[in-house]
């Protein structure tokens, strides 16, 4: 009796388990190829030392000279700390925003603020872009509304300055700080922001000891992708940012497309990998949340 | 177990037929990689209708056409028109191109100084890799009204038109001001220390003018429209640029700097895996016929290595030319030479270097 139950037991497993990997094959084909496979390449290319044409050696010489160049590792900083910069900044707009829309109206009014807010993304980030670059520029909009206002007698240029690539930066991830946010403040209960008051709180206490520490998820999950974005962004600070423009990204293209340097372009690739995993880890660290909190 | 074989059969013919299908079309098909105005939609279309290949064209430019092949191993296109001098560097370097079969082509189309020059430079182990297409140089757009004065590329940074220059911050950048200031970096390509040495006195120049440079123009459209709204009054750029502002400001016009223009001679290869040489020679001929030629002149608004095609050139065209190169500037041009592999790497830390600075 057992015995013949015991095959067919052992059946039903292994088609569970089979139906199981198909499951999930798509998504560790993804994983696999498209992310895992790539980043080992990239990290074997980047312990390939040129000697000559068609001449290698292994070595760390492509992270060494990231070191030994200060123009390198600088750019990087700078690239790192606007990014914080733009989320924060990102956060401090948006938080308002995300609060308005869901709490303080209701029904339709509702669903045509969030539509709007959605709306610039209907164009692509180049189009709007290059919008603010013919706000921005010399000819621009501004410029040439001041001057006819009278408030200056020279035309301004307001192009390729950090404060014009952090102004693209924030319009370009507001979505994506927006979003989370009104998702998590949807779920916080009145009844809890009428206690705070009723408890004697004023506004800002009930800011801080209730909606931020209901939000947190929703900030820490906006805070991480429009910081991955703006780290990674290349278009932004290559057009608004102008001569001025040293953005990390646009170092690797350079080593990639522009030097045919490969090699020390992967080891870039991996070093921008590392702070953008550094910084996160920081700040989830001082936040006190985890990946997977952020996640639901 | 029999309609299971059937059905196999059904599906193996399907995908038979299709792959013959999709390498058919593949066989009249000419990929072309090259840069925007060589190959205008009326040149293609008539191509097309007289030998029946249907011509695919990508617009690029020389790092990024040395890039893509480069990721390929010199796969997904049939020809490519990167700049004879950067023909030789990373044929060494990475092998993408194929030597050319040259009785293939009709060499009398050709003018000969040109074809013989582009021969030379672009010659490996004895193998010709390229022949000689469209030609041109680098130098100054300049609004006459507004910045008379620049006659040099080192004009630019005379201090006078401080926040109304340009440049495009690139390997000619460094060149022309290598000339401007006296130096021959070409005669210093053989010799990495000394072009080492030009190289950091540039940068130390471009560094201390970056102050008035109002942008590193990207690409040819940028610059045209911050010449034309006044933005800049000066820039290094092609000439082509220049005249086509000087068709809407008869100011601003493309200037041979007194230091010489640099000459560029954009060439055609064949990529090391190419698929289908036949259409590739079949092209080359077709556009080096005069007339088509011309038209491409018209298109790009540069002049090709097609003997007698200045015949159909548009007057203007050829006035505007002749008013930026009387002949003692065409002979001042300094045409380049081929880079030799890793020069490159040496350029790029002094441009990220002058990128950086400020």
């Amino acid at each position: 009796m057992s015995v013949a139950a015991l095959p067919s037991e052992g059946a039903g497993r292994a088609g569970l388990r089979l139906s199981l990997i198909l499951l999930l094959a798509p998504a560790l084909l993804w994983l696999g190829l498209l992310i895992i496979l790539p980043h080992i390449q990239l990290l074997a290319l980047s312990l390939k030392v040129k000697l000559g044409p068609r001449l290698y050696e292994t070595g760390l010489t492509n992270y060494t000279e990231f070191f030994a160049e200060s123009i390198y590792w600088s750019t990087l900083i700078r690239t790192a700390f606007i990014s914080i910069a733009a989320t924060a900044l990102t956060l401090l707009i948006a938080f308002p925003v995300a609060y308005y829309i869901a709490k303080m109206i209701r029904g339709r009014r509702k669903n045509l603020l969030f539509v709007l807010a959605l709306l610039p993304f209907w164009v692509s980030e180049l189009i709007r872009t290059l919008g603010w670059i013919i706000i921005l520029r010399e000819t621009g909009l501004i410029s040439l509304g001041l001057q006819w206002l009278g408030l200056i007698d020279q035309p301004v240029e307001l192009l390729g300055n950090d404060a014009a690539i952090l102004v693209g930066l924030v319009y370009t991830s507001m979505l994506f700080m927006v979003v989370p946010l009104v998702t998590v403040l949807d779920s916080l209960d009145d009844t809890l922001v009428e206690a705070g008051y009723d408890l004697g709180g004023n506004g800002f206490a009930v800011l801080r000891e209730i909606i931020i520490p209901h939000a947190m998820p929703g900030i820490v999950a906006g805070c991480i992708i429009v910081f991955m974005l703006t780290l990674g962004n290349i278009l932004t600070p290559a057009l608004l940012g102008g001569k001025n423009s040293l953005w990390f990204t646009d170092q690797i293209f350079q080593k990639f497309i522009v030097r045919f340097n490969w090699e020390q372009g992967a080891a870039f690739g991996f070093l921008l990998l590392i702070v953008s995993s550094l910084v996160v880890w920081i700040g989830l660290k001082i936040t006190r949340q985890s990946l997977a909190s952020t996640m639901t | 177990m029999r309609n299971e074989l059937l059905r196999t059969a059904a599906v193996s013919a399907v995908l038979v037929a299709t792959m013959a299908v999709f390498s058919a079309a593949q066989a009249a098909e000419l990929r072309l990689l090259t840069w925007s105005g060589y190959a205008p939609d009326d040149v293609v279309a008539q191509f097309e209708a007289e030998t029946g290949i249907d011509v695919e064209v990508t617009f690029s430019n020389n790092e990024e056409m040395i890039s893509k092949l480069r990721a390929t191993r010199g796969a997904g296109f049939d020809l490519a028109q990167p700049s004879q001098d950067r023909i030789e560097g990373p044929q060494v370097e990475f092998e993408i191109y194929k030597p050319i079969d040259l009785s293939q082509i009709d060499t009398s189309l050709f003018i000969p100084s040109l074809l013989e020059a582009t021969k030379g430079n672009t010659t490996v182990d004895g193998q010709v890799y390229g022949v000689p297409h469209v030609w041109g140089t680098s130098g100054l757009v300049v609004d006459r009204a507004n910045a008379g004065d620049v006659a040099d590329y080192g004009d630019l940074c005379n201090g006078s038109h401080a926040g109304k220059v340009s440049m495009r911050l690139k390997r000619p950048v460094l060149i022309g001001f290598a000339f401007s200031m006296g130096m021959d970096p070409f005669a210093a390509y053989s010799d990495p220390a000394e072009y080492e040495q030009i190289l950091n006195k540039v940068a130390e120049s471009l560094i201390a003018c970056k102050a008035d440079v109002k942008a590193f123009w990207e690409g040819g459209d940028q610059l045209i429209s911050s010449i034309s709204t006044g933005e800049v009054t000066a820039a290094m750029a092609w000439d082509t640029g220049g005249w086509k502002l000087n068709n809407e400001n008869p100011d601003v016009t493309f200037v041979a700097p007194s230091s010489g223009a640099l000459g560029w001679v954009d060439s055609f290869v064949l990529p090391a895996r190419g698929e289908n040489d036949e259409a590739a020679y079949k092209w080359i001929n077709f556009v080096m016929q005069p007339e088509i030629a011309a038209k491409i002149t018209g298109a790009a608004g540069n002049f090709t290595a097609s003997q007698g095609a200045d015949a159909f050139v548009s007057d203007t065209l050829k006035a505007q030319f002749n008013d930026s190169f009387p002949q003692e500037a065409i002979d001042n041009i300094n045409w380049y030479p081929p880079v030799p592999a890793g020069l490159e790497d040496l350029e790029g830390r002094v441009l990220d270097r002058i990128r950086a600075s400020g």
